[in-house]
């Protein structure tokens, strides 16, 4: 047991890998499908558990290091040393709380689509490609290292895109992740050349190595500039965000969570650049408003354009980016009073622990929602709401999924986007009015579309081409519920959740101390 | 498919590229080169086949399921070098000292020793093995895609 | 002039970034936009090697090397792992084209399209 705590942060990610490699020899040998599912459902039993040990490590015993190729894991600076130049996770409570995200999201997802895939042909590469995307997404958790989270990026996004242009029959899943690996190529090479910027200067690629060694010099603001602009475009931030509707409406369903999951990690990485690695050098104010009109534009942008859709998964991809703006914003806020130690107690700490809040709300309704609406194009065969009608009399358990996401996206109270949009907008509201009111009009306007698509697709005269409609297969409903107790756990307890898991990786964040000594010791 | 002196010369010259791509595998940790190098070279090779025969002739050679299980045979054993060292660390070089690759050369300029290096010229063998069936696949693949057909029958 | 002279690849990198940007944004064929995005990643492969070098320097490999001083080694595993990552990315969007042709008959990126508002 000791042996696994030890080691169970290359663990998480090196044995998905080695599962997705072992994958395509079992389809290939006489085990066949039956035997494919029942190791991809082992395998990842068993990483949800590391998973599990790992978060109750992180939390008792603080930043654990993990250096690859030393003679002790912890031995990040060896004897001698003044730089780490081996490569290092590093996992404190933020990057263990997008790990507990991910590894829901999938495990939901992997059993979704159990039933959902059958039918299709090559089925062992799109089991291979959810691993390798969820090995990548650990690392990306996980790096201490900025040339390991180009790589991790590049990975995730090559698995995505394979997976978003799975169905290969149809011209729009082409395009769709046509656009999502033309877009990831370019950002990527951004977030290389400001790799390539910081190298030069400071000789070390290590986070914390970079931290410590930080002069803020106009390199230093081009290298952030580009490494900004390069999340922004990977998180569908508002001026950048043209491509996520086409890319999240056509990958198929087990596979639209896991790259939702993947826009937030690089949320995540735009976190750890800005706090941890620039830190307080930076204008905190300036930079903290960027980030503040960006979310804006997105919620506002996100809200209006999903009004007027037909296509019911499009809809919700536009609600994915106006969310999105919801989680910049709380995180902004807390970015632009940084500095200010009197307004960080106050109203920072929150603003950035709602925001923070905000994501693992998100990410699981939004799944919940992705997942409803697929089981309907399951059944039906179409993503039009002016076509459907009446489904509520025949498929009751995905009626009552699509109801709880609904409710729980627009913030309305026993569910858990109301915990954390009153974070946000009590905190917000401290720091300016008028943003605040902007995020209340969203999220109305957010409860009045998914009202719609309710009466229209749900309620409503039985249509006559629909009266055999059954409901969705077992596999999917369990799938789909494990998603909704999280959302009905996180909406009745959200205290628990704040104290235990949100909390911690709101003071990882702030504190960029704690993070360059866990690697460089004591070294001045 | 091209013309006999082609494929005839095609069919002598494959074994020359096969053996340089060999070597710049085998000796990645001496001179410039490794896996990903050396089965650049090799798939070199494999693309002057596909154009003297025709992709329809080499598919008969290159089945797919041997691709693929080349492909995954090459990630596993980088993976279990990988993990044989997990008593320490992951990724810990467990072979120096030991008979096999484990000399520890001199420090400084001097001509090299084969069989130095701990684990890496294993790790590049095995990406080595790798890169040659997936950027096959991948030429093969996109050959036989543009012509009309598809890889497995 | 000398500044352009004595940076020399720092001015070749950035003329083919730039250049590779015009070609992503202006141009409509789906073919001349990964023709586009691979100069991008070739601009960007010289500037992380040209940064490594240091006058006078030889390769860093010890197999029977002059005496002097080396060029720094770990840009060039750097633009290695990236080249290797640019073959798989260019690799998927060459695949994803042909698909693209086979099913509407027209690599123009205006006309097909299928996803709109």
């Amino acid at each position: 047991m000791d042996f696994l705590v030890t080691h169970a942060p290359i663990l998480i990610v090196a044995l998905p890998l080695v599962a997705a490699f072992v994958i395509p020899l079992i389809s290939i040998g006489r085990a066949g499908d039956r035997g494919r599912d029942i190791f991809s459902l082992a395998v990842f039993a068993f990483i949800a558990f590391l998973v599990a040990i790992l978060v109750q490590n992180v939390h008792t015993v603080g930043i654990r290091v993990y250096t690859f190729g030393a003679t002790a894991p912890e031995l990040a600076l060896p004897h001698g040393y003044m730089v780490p130049v081996r490569i290092i996770f590093e996992v404190d409570s933020m990057s263990i709380f997008m790990g507990i995200i991910v590894t829901t999201v999938a495990l939901a997802a992997l059993i979704y689509s159990l039933h959902f895939m059958k039918g299709q042909t090559g089925q062992a590469r799109f089991y291979s490609l959810m691993f390798l995307l969820y090995a990548a997404m650990m690392g990306l958790a996980f790096t201490g290292d900025m040339f390991n989270l180009f790589v991790f990026l590049e990975i995730a996004s090559i698995a995505g895109a394979g997976l978003a242009a799975y169905r290969t029959n149809m011209a729009e899943a082409v395009e769709g992740g046509f656009k999502y690996i033309v877009i990831s190529a370019i950002s990527a090479l951004l977030v290389l050349f400001a790799i390539g910027i910081l190298y030069a200067q400071y000789n070390v690629l290590s986070i914390a190595a970079i931290a410590h060694y930080m002069q803020y010099t106009t390199l230093d603001m081009i290298a952030l500039g580009l490494l900004a602009g390069a999340f922004v475009i990977k998180l569908a931030g508002a001026p950048l965000h043209m491509w996520a509707p086409d890319t999240y409406t056509v990958a198929p369903a087990g596979a639209t969570p896991i790259i939702l999951a993947a826009s937030y990690m690089s949320m995540y990485a735009l976190y750890r650049v800005t706090f941890t690695m620039y830190g307080g050098q930076i204008d905190t104010t300036a930079i903290g408003w960027i980030v503040i009109i960006v979310g804006v534009l997105s919620m506002f942008i996100g809200v209006m354009m999903a009004v007027h859709q037909t296509d019911i998964k499009r809809m919700m991809a536009y609600h994915a980016i106006s969310q999105g703006g919801y989680m910049l914003l709380g995180v902004g806020v807390g970015l632009a009073v940084l500095a200010d130690p009197v307004a960080l107690a106050n109203y920072g700490r929150d603003a950035m622990t709602g925001g923070i809040f905000h994501i693992i709300n998100h990410v699981f309704y939004k799944a919940l929602l992705f997942m409803t609406a697929e089981a309907i194009f399951f059944r039906i065969g179409t993503r039009d709401t002016n076509k459907m009608g009446g489904l509520a009399r025949n498929m009751k358990w995905t009626t009552a999924f699509y109801v709880i996401g609904a409710l729980a996206i627009s913030g309305i109270p026993p569910f858990n986007g109301f915990a954390s949009k009153l974070l946000i907008y009590e905190t917000v509201l401290k720091f300016s009015p008028v943003l605040s009111v902007i995020a209340m009009f969203v999220s109305l306007v957010t409860l009045a579309s998914f009202a719609k698509v309710f009466y229209a697709a749900f309620t409503g005269p039985e249509l006559p081409a629909f009266r055999e409609v059954r409901e969705v297969p077992k596999s999917m409903i369990i799938g789909m519920s494990i998603l909704a107790a999280c959302i009905i756990f996180l909406g009745l307890f959200p205290g628990l959740v704040v104290d235990n898991i949100v909390a911690p990786a709101t003071n990882a964040l702030i504190d960029q101390a704690g993070y360059i000594n866990a690697v460089m010791g004591a070294v001045p | 498919m091209l013309s006999k002196i082609v494929r005839t010369v095609a069919n002598q010259l494959i074994l020359f590229i096969l053996i340089f791509g060999l070597y710049v595998i085998a000796h990645g940790h001496l001179t410039p080169g490794g896996g990903f190098q050396g089965g650049a070279v090799v798939v070199s090779g494999v693309v002057m086949l596909l154009v003297a025969f025709s992709s329809h002739d080499l598919k008969k050679s290159l089945r797919e399921p041997v691709l693929s299980i080349m492909e995954s045979t090459g990630a596993l054993i980088f993976a279990i070098l990988g993990f044989a060292g997990l008593g320490t660390v992951f990724f810990y070089n467990f072979l120096v000292g030991s008979p096999i690759f484990g000399r520890v050369p001199p420090t400084g300029p001097g001509p090299g020793d084969f069989w130095t290096g701990g684990f890496i010229p294993l790790m590049n063998f095995a990406v080595g093995l790798k890169v040659i069936a997936g950027l096959s696949a991948v030429i093969l693949a996109i050959a036989l895609f543009a012509r009309g057909e598809e890889m497995e029958e | 002039m000398e500044h352009v002279a004595g940076n020399f690849p720092f001015v070749a990198s950035a003329l083919l970034i730039g250049i590779a940007f015009y070609i992503i944004l202006f141009k409509r064929n789906l073919i001349k936009l990964i023709m586009g995005i691979a100069m991008m990643s070739s601009g960007v492969n010289l500037f992380i090697v040209a940064l490594g070098y240091r006058t006078g320097g030889n390769a860093p490999i010890y197999t029977d090397v002059p005496p002097g001083p080396m060029v720094l080694s770990v840009p060039q595993a750097l633009t290695l792992t990236s080249i290797v990552i640019n073959v798989a990315v260019l690799a998927l969007m060459l695949t994803m084209v042909i698909h693209t042709y086979r099913l509407t008959g027209d690599i123009d990126s205006e006309k097909s399209r299928k996803l709109k508002g």
